[in-house]
């Protein structure tokens, strides 16, 4: 592979050289950039000329696969033909979908030319579909991107021909009305315009997409779901998917890759609606072309894709194990199923990553005294509880529970938390007090002439001793004038107040 | 170019009758001061429908079958290629007749010119879009219930699903407001003025200062940009030549108040 590489890039370089490239290969012979450090040049450097021998039929795949890289050396015309199909398929488990779809999948089929390549592109629409649709490539350089050009009834087919003036890598989409319901169907895919040097070559290339649903059903809800309108214009997705289904990337069917291996990945983002905050747990990228772009960025955790854009990322794989690839605007990776897996399979480096090399009993200086409250519990229990004993028992509670925003002083953090020490409003209503540690407290409160707010939550994990014990604590700590709670008080503001639903500590 | 189709159709038709197939029933709409999706002009938002009839049910495969043995010029093998495309009654069991199964299911894979000239033979004619618009846009229980979110999701609900399912049979759905029935959830519908109806093709031009290339009133953008229903079958219409047809292509008949049929 090394040697293989080390050729390829020898053989670049010299193409580059003649660009006036800058680019070499590092004494190491690791790899490096393929790409000039300077400007390409854009559009006004993309006309290689005419296309030179026989026209070739793009090779198409259905994700996650990539066609393999067009090897050439001049311009070429390129034949793309693209289906249209509209197709029932799961969107989830138990949950079907009607997709509109570039060749059946969603994300559509993955298209690679070279830059300067005449592209004779035809539409076809399945005799079946409902619908007209048309497609936008935004590697076109022209008036809507081929969108009017390729306006398609059903059973019909439309032609129209583009020169791929800009290297890089680009989403395609329909882009019939109404625009935004074609996309979140599914119509969307990437194609890839190649440097005419080509990409540095790599052991593997994947091809995934992001892409927002919107259905009438909740997440996961089971049966045939409608798209729904309502959601889609308020954003509010049902899910957040890579290609198209929750298991399309996971299970038997999750990316497979070795040990020392350099992974490409072109991923998209159709879709229509959210940003994705795209991150592989356990891997960092080496290289990031970000917005598909030329240049690349290196050392990468996460990496933002707009809707409507892409980035090629690049990583080593080291540590053999599962790597999950999310959308890290985390709730859509658990909630909305934007989760996928690479498997990596091969050799443990335990001078990389060890795995678990212990577990042991922890106990926090915080709870360093439990016999306390077991002492106070015991008393409580058989009725001969003091005020002494609350007091300690409490004091270790107020330490494990209480003391981080409160402060072991009492005296909390001047407009963040309010105060215990001296506090006017704890020491005015013990009721109140009750009520609070046992629901939380949201909003503006005055406390000492202070004005705070914030929120507390619910200490649902305290029972009744508990709680009197931690209030009697801070009654007569810190100069506060005494007093104390019982439980038997604290059982009466728990029958009496309404719990917040689902309140967890 | 309507005007010059319609010539035609009435060469290729002659003046030979057809005799009203028994079944046909065509309600009364009155009309009125109407909003469409694709207003008059520019600066004016709403039109006013004149009363019109309407047929309550789609036109079948048995009632276009009538139609094609009285008109043989109309059976797939015999159609000039200027009126139809290769998918015209593709579907039918032969080039005569339908076959039992979708006898009774609205006819599809109709070119515009064919189901003119249906009509046309029963002295009717094809609904123009905002007769069509105007009856499509009641339910069950309202004359106008374009706001009703309820009533816009129940028609993307058919969009949601895909062409492949057996249609069911014509009339067979509930009757609206005015006692129409498949307006919605059945198949698109041809109507008089499609050729008409040149929207941009890529949607999201509206606005642009080159929208004027297009002749008369397809100059106009959408307006009630939240009715994707509506938009939808726009873009359904605007992507269909008169000599185009498609699996999910129907239509029925219209007439002037008073013309009957």
């Amino acid at each position: 592979m090394m040697k293989n590489t080390i050729a390829m890039l020898m053989a670049a370089t010299l193409l580059l050289s003649a660009c006036g490239s800058t680019d070499s290969p590092d004494s190491s012979g690791q790899e490096v950039s393929h790409h000039p450090v300077g400007p390409t040049g854009g559009s006004m450097k993309g006309d290689l000329g005419p296309p030179q021998g026989d026209p070739v039929n793009a090779v198409l795949t259905s994700p996650p696969l990539v066609p393999p890289a067009t090897n050439r050396k001049q311009p070429a015309k390129v034949i793309v033909e693209l289906e249209v199909i509209e197709v029932d398929k799961p969107i989830a488990d138990g949950v079907t979908y009607t997709f509109w779809t570039f060749g059946g999948t969603v994300p559509g089929s993955f298209i690679r030319v070279r830059q300067g390549d005449t592209v004779e592109f035809h539409l076809k629409n399945h005799p079946g579909s409902k619908m007209p649709h048309n497609i936008d490539l935004h590697g076109v350089t022209g008036p809507g991107g081929g969108a009017a050009s390729s306006f398609t009834a059903p059973g019909h087919a439309s032609q129209f021909t583009f020169k791929a003036l800009n290297q890089g890598l680009y989403v395609y989409h329909c882009a019939t009305a109404p625009v935004g319901m074609h996309v979140a169907n599914g119509m969307y895919g990437l194609i890839l315009v190649e440097p005419p040097e080509g990409l540095p070559p790599v052991d593997q290339e994947f091809y995934v997409m992001q892409g927002d649903f919107y259905t009438v059903g909740k997440y996961r809800e089971k049966g045939h779901q409608a798209f729904d309108m309502q959601k889609a214009i308020d954003e509010n997705a049902t899910y957040v998917l890579f290609n198209g289904a929750e298991s399309a990337l996971t299970g038997p069917q999750a990316l497979k890759a070795k040990t020392g291996q350099h992974i490409r990945m072109f991923i998209g983002n159709g879709g229509p609606n959210l940003v994705s905050s795209f991150h592989v747990i356990g891997e960092i990228f080496d290289k990031v072309q970000y917005e598909g772009g030329t240049h690349f960025q290196e050392n990468v955790q996460t990496t933002l894709i707009p809707a409507g854009g892409a980035a090629t990322v690049e990583f080593h794989t080291e540590v053999p194990g599962n790597y999950v690839l999310v959308d890290h605007s985390i709730f859509r990776a658990f909630n909305k199923g934007a989760v996928a897996i690479l498997e990596v399979s091969g050799e443990a480096r335990a001078d990389i990553y060890s795995g678990k090399q212990g577990d042991e009993v922890y106990l926090s200086d915080k709870l360093s005294n439990p016999a306390a409250v077991e002492t106070a519990a015991l008393a409580s229990a058989s009725g001969t509880l003091t005020k002494e004993q609350q007091v300690k028992a409490g004091e270790v509670l107020f330490k494990g529970t209480c003391s981080a925003c409160h402060q072991d002083t009492g005296a909390g953090i001047p407009s963040v938390f309010p105060p215990l020490a001296k506090s006017d409003y704890l020491l005015a209503d013990h009721k109140r007090a009750i009520g609070i540690v046992l629901n939380g407290l949201t909003g503006p409160v005055t406390v000492n002439g202070a004005n705070y707010n914030s929120v507390m939550p619910p200490m649902s994990q305290l029972n009744d001793d508990e709680v009197a014990n931690i209030l009697t604590f801070a009654l007569n700590s810190w100069g506060n004038n005494g007093g104390a709670v019982t439980a038997k008080e604290v059982a009466q503001v728990r029958a009496t107040t309404k719990r917040a639903e689902g309140a967890a500590h | 170019m309507n005007r010059a189709h319609t010539w035609l159709i009435t060469l290729a038709v002659g003046v030979c009758g057809f005799a009203a197939h028994a079944a046909v029933v065509s309600a009364p709409i009155a009309g009125g001061r109407f909003e469409s999706v694709l207003p008059p002009a520019p600066t004016v938002k709403t039109t006013v429908v004149a009363p019109f009839g309407l047929d309550a049910a789609l036109v079948s495969n048995a009632d276009f079958a009538e139609f094609v043995r009285k008109h043989p010029e109309w059976r797939r093998d015999r159609v000039a290629g200027l009126f139809a495309d290769e998918g015209y009654l593709r579907h039918w069991a032969s080039a005569a007749q339908p076959g039992p199964q979708i006898a009774r299911q609205p006819v599809t894979q109709v070119s515009w010119f064919a189901a003119s000239a249906y009509c046309e033979a029963r002295g009717a004619r094809l609904p123009r879009w905002y007769e069509w618009e105007f009856a499509a846009a009641a339910s069950a229980t309202q004359p106008d219930a374009r706001d009703d979110p309820a009533w816009r999701q129940q028609i993307l609900d058919w969009y949601s699903k895909s062409a492949r399912g057996a249609l069911p049979a014509a009339g067979a759905s509930p009757a609206n407001y005015f006692g129409i029935r498949d307006l919605h959830g059945v198949v698109w519908e041809w109507v008089e003025d499609a050729g008409s109806m040149l929207v941009s093709d890529d949607s999201r031009e509206q606005g642009d200062p080159n929208r004027n290339r297009f002749c008369g009133s397809g100059a106009l953008s959408l307006e009630q940009k939240d009715n994707y229903a509506m938009m939808m079958r726009i873009a359904m219409l605007s992507s269909m030549k008169a000599s185009y047809s498609s699996s999910s292509m129907g239509f029925r008949c219209a007439s002037d108040a008073g013309a009957g049929k």
